[in-house]
C-alpha cells in the first residue's frame, strides 16, 4: 500500500478496509472504495487532471459532482474505453485506469498550449472572421481545426456490452435524495403512495453526505440511512441509486438513466449483468428536490490548477477524507465558504484566511470562523492568482468605497488551494425542461422555479432554500401534496429539531472588480470547460449578439459536455453588465435534456443487432433454408430470393425457375401477402371508395383487382379483394403495404366515415399462401383435393374456393401474377408447411420447381404486371400506367377522383408506362437507366423518363424492360435512347406486355 | 452606411492590439421606420438571405426584415447543417444546385467564415431496390449535371472506415451515393452572415417584433400589424419555416401543409473519427460530426402535427439505435444535448416559393425537413420574386398553383428523412 499523501487519517466514507488500487495518465496509484477517481487523484496529490478545449491551459479538479468542467478523463482502453468521463462522478474500482485527453504528449508538458501564448488572437468567433483565403484552402485549415477540437477519443472496437430498457408507473416519483428528496420520498411513501426515489450518486444524502450538522440527535447522514431503511422496507417503494432522471417530458415523462455495473472492476462485470438501464417513469407527481450548484467567482486566471469550488473543497474533507491540498484559502461572497473553511480548519488543514467581497461581517458563522483563528479579509477581492502548473497564493486587494474597482496595495496571501464560493445556482434543469418558467431571485441571486407546468412541486435548495431545516419542512410538506394529489391519505411527518445558524446576506458580486480591464491581465473564465472568458461574453455584446442565445452560440458558452453547470448564469451576470439589461430581462437559454450526457447504447437498448429490426418468417422459412434458398429483405420479411442448385449462378436459376413455371409447374410461397380481414355491412361502401373501380357487382367467391390511390391521385397500393360473403370480404395488399394500407382504411374509418360500419383485421400472419403456377398447376391441385371441382367452367379465372387441400382446410383462389395458369391456396398458418411438402411431393412427377421473388419478379414484368414501388413512386396515375380500364367513370366519387381531373394530370405529355426493347436482344438494361431526348458530349442531357423493371424474360426469349416516358401511350414503335450508367443503348418503346397478350394461359 | 470592417486575418490581429475593443456591432438595434418598400416576415435563414440579395442583387434596400424572437432562432439555429443538391427532379436540381453554387462562394460573398466544408455526403443502401433506386436517382443527377457517384460496399468503407460492413446485420451495406460537394456548414454564421451582409447595406433588421396580423386595403397586402405597431409596405414576404400556417391564415388564405416536429441531437466531442456525412433511410439515421468533434445525429419526424418545438423520446430512442447499428464503436458515447424544431412538409416534399391569393403578398415556405442546405438559392429567388412581382424561372415550378394544377415535384425519396 503506497502512500497517499493527502488522505486524512480518520473520517469520511471511504472503506479503508478496502483498499483498490488504479492507474492514471500510466501511473500506479491507490484509493480506496468509495472513492472517486477525483477524490483518490487527489488523495495521491495529483492536481492537474486536464488541458481546457481552446487554450490547453493546465486544469484540475473544481468540484466534485456533475458540474465538473476540468477534469474530464478518457477512462479505460479498447472496447471498454469511454471518452469525456468526469472523474468527479466515477466511482473508482480495483483496477480503473484513465489518462488525460486533450493534450499531447503529456497533461503536463502540452504542445497545444501553444494556442494560450497566442489567445489575443482567438478571442470569442475568430474563426467566424478569418480562414476565408483562399477560398480553396478551407478545407485544409479545417482539417487542423477538427484536430485541434474534439476532447477525448471514441473507442475503435464495438461496444461489448449490453443495455436494458424499463417502463414504470408511478404515484410520487421524486429526483434527488438530499434532505429534502428523502424528506419528500418518506411523507409520500408512509401514505402508501407508489414512491420511487432517484439520485444520481451510489448513497442516499446529496448535500448530507458532506454535513456535520445533526439531525434530531443523528448525524446527518444516520438520519438519511435510517430513512432509506423505512423506504425500502415499505413495499410500494423504490430506491433508484446511481441513476440520474435527466430528462423531463411531457405527461410527466422522466427518463432515467441507471448505471448498474459502471462501478465494477472490469472482471467483475458479465454480460449477464446490463450496464445500464434505462428507466422511463409516468409519474403522477413530480417531486424536484435536485439540489443547487455552487458557482465560481469571476477573477483572474481563476482557472489554476487548485482552484476549486468551496463546497467541493469540503465534500473531499468531509465525505473522501482528502485534503484538497496542504493550506486552503477561500474568496466568497457569501456564508458557505465558512462552512467549508471551519470543517477543513477542524480536518486538521490549515486555512489562511478567508476573502471576502462583504464589509461588516457579523453573524455566527463568521464568529466560529473568527473563534477557530481564521483570518477575515473583508471587502477584499483576489486580483491575481499565482503559480504555473498549481496554485501557490494569490493577491488581493481593498474593494474601493463605491465597490466598482480596487484600491490600495496588494497583498499576498499562500496556500495552494482557493476555494471560492459565489452563491448558488438552484438545479432547475428539469423543471425547465418540464417547460416551467423561472423567475429570477433578487434576494438570492439566483433563478428559482416558477409555477409548474406540468404535475410536480419543486423543493429545497432547488427552490432556493438553502437550510436545512427548510429542506426538511419543504420536503415533509411536498411529499405529503403529491400523495394527496395522487389519491392518498397522507400526514405530514414531524420535523425532526435541527440547530444550524442563520445565513447572513450574500452580496451580489459575479466577478469581482480588478486592476485592469478584463481585455488585459489573467483570463478570467466562465466557462472553463469551453475557455470562454467575460472578454469574450464582452465581445459578444459588443458586436450585437445581444441575445442570450447569440451569446451562447457565438461564445459557446455553456455548450460543453458539463452544460453550463458552473457557468450560466455567471455568463448572464457579465452579459447583464455588458448590455446594461438586468438579469430577469435577459432571461436564460432553454435548458435542453439531457441533464447529464446519456450513454447512446443505453437510449438504443436492445434494439439492436439482430433485435434492430424485427425479422418476419413465414411458415415455410425452414423448408426454404433446407433448400438452399437465398433469401432478400422485403419490408421486414425474408423471402426466397432464389433457389440455386448445382452453384447455379442468379440468371441460371431464375431462368430454370421461370422456365418450369412456363412448362410444367412451380411453386412460390406467397404468405407475405398482407390480407386484411373486411366484415360488416358498409364494406362494399368502402371498397367504393378506396378502389377506383366498381365494386357493386362483384359476385360471391369471385376476386376482383383493384388500385388504390393517394389523395392526390397517385397509386399506392395494388391487390385482389375477394367476396367472401355480402358482409365478408378479404383484401389482399402488397408484402410491404399490408401495414399502411390497415393505416390508411383505419384513419379514414375512424377520423372521416365515423357512420361506416366496417372492422378491419389484419389476417397476414394467420395463412400461409403457397402459390403454385404453370400449365400443370390444375393437374396437382386435383390431385390433392376431392371436395373442389377444378374443372375450368367450375373454378374460372379471378373466382375462390373453399375445400381441402391435402386434407387441410383451404381457402383457394384462382389468380396469377405469373401469367400462367395459377392458384393461391390459403391455409392456417401452422399447416403451410404441411400443405408445402404435400404439395412438393405429390408434384414431384410435374417436376415441381420452387421459385424465389425475383423469378416471380421476372415473370410477371413478361407479363407487364406492375409492382406498386417499381413501375409507380407516388407520381404515378392508373391513366399514365395505361390503366384507364380500371378507374370507374360511374362512381360518384373515390379516393383521389378530384386530383385526376387536375390540369397537369391530364396532360398527354406525362410519364406513361411503355415497354422497351433493346436493340440487342441479349442486353438487359440497368433499373434506374435514364431514357435521354438528346446525347451531349456530357451532361447535362435532357431526360425523358427512366426504366423501371429490366430483366431477361426466358419465356420470351430475350430481354424486356418496363419504362415510364414522357408522352410514352403514344410512342409505340419509337426508337429510344437510354443513357445506361454511362452506355448509351437504343430501345425500341413496345407494349409493357411481352408475353401472352390475350391471357389465354391465365385462364385456361 | 458604415462599410463594416472587412474581417480577416489582419483585422484581427489590428484588434488584438486594441484588445478587441474596437470591433463593430454585426447589425443595428434599428427603429422601425414606418413604411418600407419590401417586408420580409421572418429572420431566419433565408429571410436573411431574402433581404441580402434584395440588396445586392436588385438594388433594393428601403427593406425590413421582422422576427418575433431572436435571429437565426427558428430551424436555421436548429438543423443538423448538412447540405447538397443531389435530388432528382430537373426543377430541384436548378433550385438546390443554385443553392450549391452560391454555397461555394459564401463565405467570400459574405465575407464571413460560414464554414462550408465540401466533405462528402454519403447516402447508404442496404438491398438491391435501394441500389436501383439510387441508380436512377444517381443517374438523373449526373444527367443534370451534378456531380453524383454510385458507391459499392468497399469504395464506402474506404470513406467511411468505422461503419458496419458486416453482411450478417439485419440490414447489411449494399452500397451508397456519394455527392463529393455536399457537406455542412455552420448554421448560424449563415444567418449572422447575411444579417450583417443585409444591415450593411441599410435593410433594418428588427428582432423581437412579432407579426400579429397583415394590413389589405381590397385584395392587396399593405403592410403588417406588429408587437411594435403598424408598419406598411409595397410587398412583403412571408419566410416563417414551422409558422408558415400560421401566417397564411392571418392573411386568410390556407396553404396544403403539415407542421411536424423534427428532432436532433449531438455527442460529446470527440476527436475526429468521422470525415463525411452519413445517412441511410432504411436504418433510419443520419450523421456528421462538427468541427467542434461532436456528432449531430438526426432521423425521423414526429408522426403528430405540432407547433411545440417538442418531439417524443421514443424517436431518439429509435434513431440512435440505429446508429449503433451503422457504428457499433459508438455505443459508449453519450448524447450530450437534444432538441426539437418544427418543419413545414408539402405533400411533395418540395417547398412553395411564389405568389399568394393576395396580390402584394408572397410565400416562401414547406421546405420540410431539408430547407437549410436551400437557404442562398432560397433567399437568392424569393428576393427576385419580391423585387420583380413575379417568380425567376428557378422557383416558378414551386407555385402556391400546381397543387390545384397536380404539377407535384415528388421529392420525397430524396428527403434525408421520410416526411
Amino acid at each position: 500500500m503506497k502512500q497517499q499523501p493527502y488522505r486524512l487519517p480518520t473520517g469520511g466514507r471511504i472503506e479503508r478496509n478496502r483498499p483498490i488500487s488504479f492507474v492514471y495518465d500510466g501511473r500506479p496509484y491507490d484509493g480506496f472504495i468509495g472513492d472517486t477517481l477525483a477524490s483518490a487523484l487527489l488523495a495521491n496529490g495529483v492536481r492537474l487532471v486536464g488541458r481546457s478545449f481552446k487554450y490547453h491551459r493546465p486544469r484540475g479538479v473544481m468540484t466534485a459532482g456533475s458540474n465538473e468542467p476540468n477534469a474530464i478523463v478518457q477512462l479505460e482502453t479498447g472496447a471498454y474505453a469511454e471518452p469525456n468521463t468526469r472523474a468527479t462522478q466515477v466511482e473508482l474500482y480495483d483496477g480503473l485506469t484513465a489518462a488525460s485527453q486533450n493534450c499531447w504528449p503529456s497533461v503536463g508538458f502540452d504542445f497545444g498550449a501553444w494556442t494560450s501564448h497566442f489567445s489575443d488572437l482567438f478571442p470569442a468567433g475568430f474563426y467566424y472572421k478569418t480562414f476565408m483565403w483562399p477560398r480553396s484552402a478551407w478545407m485544409r485549415y479545417e482539417y487542423f481545426i477538427r484536430r485541434m477540437a474534439g476532447l477525448g477519443s471514441s473507442p475503435r472496437v464495438p461496444d461489448p456490452d449490453r443495455y436494458e430498457k424499463m417502463h414504470t408507473h408511478c404515484d410520487v416519483l421524486v429526483v434527488g435524495s438530499g434532505p429534502a428528496g428523502l424528506s419528500a420520498a418518506l411523507a409520500a411513501g408512509r401514505a402508501g403512495a407508489r414512491v420511487i426515489l432517484v439520485d444520481e450518486q451510489n448513497e442516499v444524502g446529496g448535500s448530507l453526505l458532506e454535513e456535520t450538522i445533526a439531525i434530531g440527535n443523528d448525524p446527518a447522514m444516520s438520519w438519511a440511512n435510517k430513512v432509506r431503511e423505512e423506504l425500502i422496507a415499505l413495499p410500494e417503494t423504490r430506491v433508484l441509486l446511481r441513476s440520474t432522471a435527466y430528462g423531463y417530458y411531457d405527461h410527466n415523462l422522466v427518463m432515467i438513466s441507471q448505471r448498474v455495473s459502471d462501478h465494477l472492476g472490469l472482471s467483475e462485470r458479465s454480460t449477464d449483468i446490463p450496464r445500464q438501464i434505462l428507466w422511463k417513469v409516468r409519474a403522477k407527481e413530480v417531486v424536484l428536490a435536485t439540489g443547487a450548484h455552487e458557482r465560481p467567482l469571476i477573477f483572474p486566471d481563476n482557472d489554476r490548477p487548485g482552484v476549486m469550488l468551496a463546497s467541493a473543497a469540503r465534500s473531499y474533507v468531509n465525505r473522501y477524507a482528502v485534503k484538497p491540498g496542504s493550506s486552503a484559502i477561500f474568496f466568497t461572497n457569501n456564508d458557505s465558504a465558512y462552512k467549508a473553511a471551519l470543517d477543513m480548519h477542524a480536518a486538521g488543514m490549515r486555512v489562511s484566511g478567508i476573502i471576502d467581497v462583504r464589509s461588516d461581517i457579523s453573524g455566527s458563522w463568521a464568529q466560529s470562523v473568527r473563534d477557530a483563528g481564521i483570518p477575515i479579509f473583508e471587502n477584499q477581492v483576489v486580483v491575481a492568482t499565482h503559480g504555473k502548473s498549481g496554485l501557490k497564493g494569490v493577491s488581493v486587494m481593498k474593494l474601493n468605497p463605491s465597490g466598482d474597482g480596487v484600491d490600495g496595495v496588494t497583498q499576498r496571501v499562500h496556500g495552494d488551494v482557493l476555494c471560492m464560493s459565489g452563491g448558488w445556482s438552484p438545479v432547475v434543469h428539469l423543471f425547465s425542461q418540464s417547460r416551467g418558467k423561472l423567475n429570477f431571485d433578487v434576494a438570492k441571486n439566483c433563478f428559482v422555479p416558477g409555477t409548474p407546468v406540468q404535475a410536480s412541486i419543486t423543493v429545497g435548495a432547488c427552490n432556493g432554500s438553502f437550510l436545512l431545516s427548510d429542506c426538511l419542512r419543504e420536503g415533509f410538506l411536498a411529499g405529503t401534496e403529491a400523495a394527496k394529489n395522487a389519491g392518498f391519505e397522507a400526514i405530514v411527518p414531524d420535523l425532526p429539531d435541527v440547530q444550524e445558524p442563520e445565513l447572513t446576506e450574500e452580496r451580489a458580486v459575479w466577478e469581482t472588480p480588478n486592476r485592469l480591464p478584463s481585455g488585459r491581465g489573467g483570463k478570467r473564465f466562465i466557462d472553463f470547460q469551453n475557455d470562454v472568458t467575460s472578454r469574450d461574453v464582452e465581445l459578444a455584446a459588443r458586436e450585437g449578439y445581444l441575445s442570450v442565445e447569440h451569446l451562447k452560440r457565438y461564445t459557446t458558452l455553456g455548450m460543453g459536455t458539463d452544460q453550463g453547470k458552473l457557468s450560466n448564469v455567471n455568463g448572464l451576470a457579465v452579459f447583464s453588465r455588458c448590455t446594461g439589461h438586468d438579469i430577469p430581462a435577459l432571461g436564460v437559454t432553454t435548458f435542453r435534456p439531457p441533464y447529464t450526457p446519456v450513454t447512446f447504447g443505453v437510449i438504443g437498448g436492445r434494439d439492436v443487432d439482430h433485435l434492430f429490426d424485427p425479422v418476419r418468417k413465414t411458415p415455410m422459412h425452414e423448408w426454404h433454408v433446407s433448400s438452399g434458398a437465398l433469401f432478400e429483405d422485403v419490408g421486414q420479411w425474408k423471402r426466397p430470393h432464389y433457389y440455386p442448385q448445382d452453384g447455379e449462378d442468379m440468371a441460371a436459376a431464375v431462368k430454370r425457375e421461370c422456365e418450369a413455371v412456363g412448362s410444367t409447374v412451380g411453386i412460390a410461397d406467397a404468405s407475405t401477402l398482407g390480407k386484411l380481414d373486411l366484415r360488416g355491412p358498409d364494406v362494399k361502401k368502402l371498397l367504393n371508395w378506396v378502389y377506383t373501380n366498381a365494386w357493386n357487382k362483384l359476385e360471391t367467391d369471385r376476386c376482383r383487382y383493384g388500385l388504390m390511390l393517394g389523395e392526390n391521385g397517385m397509386v399506392f397500393d395494388d391487390g385482389v379483394t375477394t367476396k367472401l360473403s355480402d358482409e365478408h370480404y378479404l383484401m389482399s395488399t402488397t408484402s410491404g403495404g399490408a401495414g399502411h394500407v390497415h393505416q390508411w382504411l383505419e384513419e379514414w374509418l375512424q377520423c372521416e366515415w365515423l357512420d361506416m360500419k366496417v372492422w378491419v383485421t389484419n389476417i397476414t400472419t394467420q395463412y400461409a399462401v403457397a402459390q403454385i403456377s404453370g400449365p400443370r398447376a390444375r393437374d396437382l391441385l386435383a390431385e390433392l383435393t376431392s371436395d373442389i371441382d377444378v374443372s375450368p367452367q367450375a373454378f374460372p379465372f379471378m373466382s375462390m374456393r373453399c375445400g381441402t387441400v391435402a386434407g387441410i382446410s383451404a381457402r383457394v383462389f384462382r389468380i396469377s401474377f405469373s401469367g400462367e395458369l395459377s392458384y393461391e391456396i390459403n391455409v392456417p398458418a401452422n399447416k403451410g408447411m404441411a400443405l408445402w411438402r404435400a404439395l412438393m411431393s405429390c408434384g414431384q412427377k410435374y417436376n415441381i420447381t420452387p421459385y424465389g421473388t425475383e423469378s416471380m419478379h421476372v415473370l410477371r414484368a413478361e407479363k407487364g404486371f406492375i409492382i406498386v414501388g417499381e413501375e409507380t413512386d407516388g407520381t404515378v396515375t392508373p391513366m399514365d400506367l395505361g390503366m384507364d380500364w380500371i378507374v370507374s367513370k360511374a362512381k360518384k366519387n373515390f379516393l383521389g377522383k378530384r386530383s385526376l381531373s387536375r390540369s397537369d394530370i391530364i396532360k398527354s405529355d406525362r410519364k406513361q408506362l411503355v415497354g422497351l426493347l433493346t436493340d440487342n436482344p441479349d442486353y438487359v438494361l440497368g433499373v434506374g437507366a435514364q431514357i435521354v431526348s438528346q446525347i451531349n458530349e456530357s451532361p447535362p442531357m435532357p431526360m425523358e423518363g427512366h426504366v423501371t423493371s429490366s430483366y431477361y424474360g426466358p419465356r420470351v426469349g430475350r430481354s424486356i424492360a418496363m419504362a415510364l416516358l414522357s408522352g410514352g401511350l403514344k410512342r409505340q414503335g419509337e426508337t429510344v435512347t437510354v443513357w445506361d450508367r454511362g452506355n448509351i443503348v437504343r430501345a425500341k418503346v413496345s407494349s409493357p406486355v411481352f408475353y401472352d397478350r390475350d391471357g389465354d394461359r391465365m385462364n385456361a | 452606411m458604415a462599410t463594416p470592417t472587412k474581417y480577416s486575418i489582419w483585422s484581427l490581429l489590428r484588434n488584438a492590439g486594441s484588445y478587441h475593443q474596437n470591433w463593430q456591432r454585426v447589425w443595428r438595434q434599428p427603429t422601425p421606420k414606418d413604411e418600407y418598400e419590401v417586408i420580409v416576415i421572418g429572420g431566419g435563414g433565408h429571410g436573411l438571405a431574402t433581404a441580402y440579395y434584395l440588396a445586392t442583387v436588385h438594388g433594393i434596400t428601403n427593406v425590413a426584415v421582422l422576427e418575433k424572437g431572436w435571429l437565426g432562432g427558428g430551424n436555421t439555429g436548429r438543423n443538423t447543417t448538412v447540405v447538397r443538391s443531389n435530388y432528382l427532379y430537373d426543377e430541384s436540381s436548378g433550385i438546390y444546385e443554385l443553392s450549391m453554387k452560391l454555397w461555394e462562394g459564401l463565405s467570400q460573398e459574405l465575407n464571413y467564415n460560414v464554414m462550408f466544408s465540401q466533405r462528402g455526403v454519403i447516402g447508404l443502401s442496404h438491398d438491391r431496390h435501394g441500389n436501383d433506386e439510387q441508380s436512377r436517382r444517381g443517374g438523373a443527377i449526373h444527367l443534370n449535371g451534378i456531380d453524383s457517384e454510385i458507391l459499392n460496399v468497399a469504395q464506402v468503407r474506404a470513406l467511411v472506415p468505422i461503419i458496419n460492413t458486416s453482411p450478417n446485420i439485419r440490414y447489411p451495406l449494399f452500397g451508397g451515393m456519394l455527392q463529393r460537394r455536399g457537406g455542412n456548414a455552420r448554421h448560424d454564421a449563415v444567418a449572422w452572415g447575411y444579417a450583417r451582409g443585409a444591415d450593411a447595406r441599410g435593410v433594418d433588421i428588427l428582432q423581437e417584433t412579432e407579426v400579429i396580423g397583415l394590413m389589405r386595403e381590397g385584395s392587396r397586402v399593405v403592410g403588417v400589424e406588429t408587437s411594435r405597431g403598424a408598419i406598411r409596405a409595397k410587398r412583403v414576404g412571408i419566410v416563417v419555416a414551422g409558422h408558415s400556417g400560421v401566417l397564411a391564415n392571418m392573411a386568410g388564405f390556407r396553404l396544403p401543409l403539415e407542421s411536424y416536429p423534427l428532432q436532433a441531437l449531438v455527442s460529446e466531442p470527440i476527436k475526429p473519427v468521422l470525415h463525411t456525412v452519413i445517412m441511410s433511410g432504411k436504418v433510419h439515421v443520419y450523421l456528421s460530426q462538427s468541427d467542434k468533434g461532436e456528432l449531430v445525429i438526426g432521423a425521423s419526424r414526429d408522426a403528430h402535427n405540432s407547433y411545440s418545438q417538442r418531439g417524443s423520446f421514443h424517436l431518439i430512442e429509435e434513431q440512435l439505435a440505429a446508429l449503433i447499428e451503422l457504428f457499433p464503436i459508438f455505443g459508449r458515447l453519450r448524447m450530450m444535448r437534444q432538441w426539437g424544431g418544427i418543419v413545414d412538409v408539402c405533400p411533395d416534399a418540395s417547398p412553395i416559393i411564389g405568389k399568394t391569393p393576395i396580390e402584394g403578398l408572397f410565400i416562401n415556405c414547406g421546405w420540410g425537413t431539408g430547407g437549410f442546405k436551400a437557404t442562398p438559392g432560397s433567399g437568392w429567388v424569393f428576393a427576385h420574386t419580391l423585387a420583380t412581382g413575379e417568380p425567376h424561372s428557378i422557383n416558378a415550378p414551386f407555385s402556391l398553383k400546381r397543387f390545384s394544377s397536380g404539377y407535384l415535384i415528388d421529392e420525397h425519396g430524396a428527403a434525408g428523412v421520410a416526411h
